[in-house]
């Protein structure tokens, strides 16, 4: 008896030690470095993991920004600047600074403007409808509320709206990683900068068509009539494809476009004020439906 | 003991209400629009313009690539628009509108019936023939017919499979096509082999259509035919008309994944593409209509139509006795891997093999539950996948798994839809899958 438990532990003391004698060779022979730095640079990242930054989540980035010497075109959207300054400090490497941007959903063809002409009964999922058809509605391009892009969001950040049937953006949550962005197969969410205290002013609609099919298919559809173009004083709208497209870069945010807009399709989101009245010679009631319906959908 | 694949497939009831009613030449309408895409590959290019006068049968677009095919004129008149047309999924393709005066034909066509049975051309000029008249696999998957016609070097033909099995249920333009025009189908049928160079010919017919298999044998059995042609009759099942189930049916032969029917020495092609082939080649007329089977439980008349390409599908409907009041859907093809159509104004096309309407209640999915990890669509698929995997990676988004599932290989059949008892979307996600899997694939070749 008393033997048998000898032995038991001499046996397993015996192959505890030879075990760790091999392991100890071993592990010093295979040993891989990895620069501290990695480790260190990780915990300053936010850690969510999102892919936003184009690698594999916040890991692949440390090892990325550690290891290569010019990081200017790497980028942390969920942390922004704060994270890649302190990051930028602790690595003492030069990075750019840039602007907070926010996800867009450009498209304002809620249920009221765009009437379903048909009933789609397949999976749902907008990728799945989008490789089938043109969509429930007449318009080919817009948002076909399956929801892939609230799906994707890691942050809770964007929601339909079931009374409208399009996403909406909480923009306190977005950190621009782009996940919707990559999730919408009809190509209708963008990535644009955030603007002072969020003030923006953008076209919320993605229709190529021309603007005879675009008006029938959606009431707030962008009919390409240019008016916006020739209105603009900075040249920030360009015209292509019956799509009006305000770049965000050269837009100075005067909304004269917004009062233009026949169909409301340009909308200002989070001003205080409502846009400037328009020069005498645009139409007056047209003017008021485009607030109005901007107003409602964007505010 | 009949003929039939090995591997899967599922028993829809047939439905085959329109199977006695002849073909009727449908009245050309007022006005076509006439897709520039009607097959697999680049759309043709247009080479008419707004104004331009068109008779029937005269090019109007011209191949744009390797796989692709020319469009023809199916009606003469002034050409009214060339620009882009929502077809039935209400996407805006290219498209030409031209308005009808007259049915004045390109006098280099023979209209007549006679029945031209020599054909002493070169393989070469048959294939150039058929390429000129833009024929294209009438069974629904419009792919170009003078690629599969030219034999890659280092593969060699043996056979010639005719597939008559309209195994999609309520189709019949077909079997109609077997049973009033039997002898031109069976020209065809030498034209393709001289086309080959192959000495055997086979025609599959399921056993659902016993006087199509009789009507043949009939013909046949005058002995003025090829000796090389048999009508082999098959066990009824989907997807029998299927390329590759077909040749398993056949033959005997599994094309491996990844490979085309050529691989195993077979050449595949439908009786309504052999018709054509028939038409184009003895005379010299391109496809510039079709038949199209109009069809459901609900129409008044349920017809096999002789349709010009570009008439609107809503016309048919109409002359069929218009759409029955509780219509769920209007079909696109067969039930199984037809397409709902969005826009019934959409024109004919090509690969309309028919035009099926379902009514309400049956046209509306099952409540999506849970899988039930029963495998029925594994004992089903006719490829033998696993579609519950294969959709559910394709959910999840994890597409570099998809290829080692063979996901390329799924013919979309949808029996694996058909037969789940939780009715799962699983092809909507197949396809997805598939689409990624083959972009997958490609960017590698490109590499």
């Amino acid at each position: 008896m008393n033997e048998t438990l000898i032995y038991t532990i001499a046996i397993l003391v015996g192959l505890g030690l030879a075990a760790a004698v091999i392991l100890y060779f071993v592990a010093q022979k295979f040993k891989v470095y990895e620069d501290p730095r990695i480790d260190e640079t990780e915990a300053k990242l936010p850690g969510a993991n999102c892919g936003g930054c184009g690698f594999p989540g916040c890991r692949g980035m440390a090892e990325a920004l550690v290891k290569s010497d010019d990081i200017s075109a790497l980028y942390c959207p969920v942390g922004g600047a704060a994270t890649m300054k302190s990051v930028a400090e602790y690595l003492g490497k030069a990075v750019a600074e840039k602007e907070p941007a926010v996800a867009v959903v450009r498209c304002g063809g809620t249920y009221g403007c765009r009437p379903r002409i048909n009933t789609f009964n397949g999976a749902r999922s907008c990728l799945v409808e989008a490789s089938l058809y043109g969509g429930e509605t007449g318009c080919t391009f817009g948002c076909l509320g399956n929801g892939d892009c609230t799906r994707a969001c890691n942050f809770d950040a964007i929601h339909m709206n079931p009374e409208t049937g399009l996403p909406e953006v909480d923009e306190e949550r977005c950190t621009a990683c782009g996940a919707c962005v990559k999730a919408c197969p009809k190509q209708i969410i963008e990535l644009r900068k955030k603007g002072v205290k969020g003030r923006r002013v953008c076209v919320y609609c993605v229709n190529k068509d021309k603007g005879a099919v675009t008006r029938k298919a959606c009431s707030a559809g962008c009919i390409g009539c240019g008016k916006c173009v020739k209105t603009c004083p900075f040249e920030a709208i360009a015209l292509e494809n019956n799509l009006a497209y305000i770049d965000p870069e050269k837009c100075r945010l005067c909304r004269k476009c917004v009062a233009v807009c026949p169909t409301g399709a340009i909308a200002a989101v989070n001003f205080p004020t409502p846009a400037p009245k328009p020069e005498p010679a645009a139409a007056a009631q047209e003017t008021t439906i485009a607030q109005q319906e901007g107003g409602e959908q964007h505010a | 003991m009949l003929k039939t694949f090995r591997l899967g497939g599922v028993h829809p009831h047939d439905y085959k209400l329109s199977r006695d009613a002849a073909i009727r030449i449908f009245d050309i309408p007022a006005s076509v629009t006439i897709p520039l895409g009607q097959h697999i590959g680049a759309p043709a290019t247009a080479t008419v313009q707004k104004g331009d006068k068109v008779r029937v049968g005269d090019v109007i677009g011209t191949a744009s690539g390797f796989v692709s095919a020319n469009i023809h004129a199916s009606v003469s008149g002034t050409v009214t628009a060339v620009d882009s047309v929502p077809d039935g999924a209400n996407l805006r393709k290219p498209a030409v509108t031209i308005a009808v005066e007259g049915d004045e034909w390109n006098p280099e066509i023979d209209r007549t019936d006679t029945l031209v049975k020599e054909c002493t051309l070169e393989p070469k000029e048959i294939v150039a023939r058929i390429a000129a008249a833009g024929v294209v696999g009438l069974g629904g998957a419009t792919f170009p017919t003078q690629v599969k016609l030219s034999v890659p070097q280092g593969k060699v033909a043996e056979m010639l499979i005719i597939n008559g099995v309209e195994c999609e249920p309520y189709l019949t333009a077909d079997y109609r096509l077997m049973m009033e025009r039997g002898e031109e189908v069976l020209v065809g049928c030498e034209i393709l082999m001289r086309a080959l160079g192959v000495e055997q010919c086979y025609i599959g017919i399921e056993n659902n259509k016993p006087e199509a298999i009789k009507h043949l044998n009939d013909i046949l059995s005058t002995g003025s035919y090829h000796k090389g042609i048999h009508v082999v009759p098959l066990k009824m099942r989907y997807p029998q008309g299927g390329e590759k189930q077909l040749i398993a049916a056949i033959a005997g032969r599994e094309v491996p994944s990844g490979a085309l029917p050529i691989d195993v020495g077979a050449v595949v092609q439908n009786v309504g593409t052999t018709y054509a082939v028939y038409q184009a080649v003895q005379k010299r007329r391109p496809i510039v209509d079709r038949v199209v089977t109009v069809t459901g439980k609900k129409l008044a008349e349920p017809s096999n139509l002789l349709v010009r390409i570009g008439t609107p599908v809503s016309a048919l409907i109409e002359a069929c006795g218009g759409l029955p009041e509780d219509t769920g859907k209007v079909i696109n093809g067969g039930p199984m891997m037809g397409r709902a159509m969005a826009n019934i104004d959409a024109p004919v096309t090509k690969g309309t093999s028919g035009v099926l309407l379902m009514p309400a209640n049956e046209s509306v999915r099952g409540r999506e539950r849970a899988c039930i990890s029963c495998a029925k669509c594994v004992e089903a698929c006719p490829m033998g996948l696993e579609p519950f995997l294969i959709s559910k990676l394709a959910r999840q988004g994890l597409y570099d798994r998809l290829e080692r599932e063979r996901t390329a290989d799924c013919i979309e059949c949808g029996c694996c839809a058909f037969t789940c008892p939780s009715y799962l979307p699983l092809l909507d996600y197949v396809r997805i899958g598939k689409a990624e899997t083959l972009k997958i694939i490609r960017a590698r070749q490109a590499k």
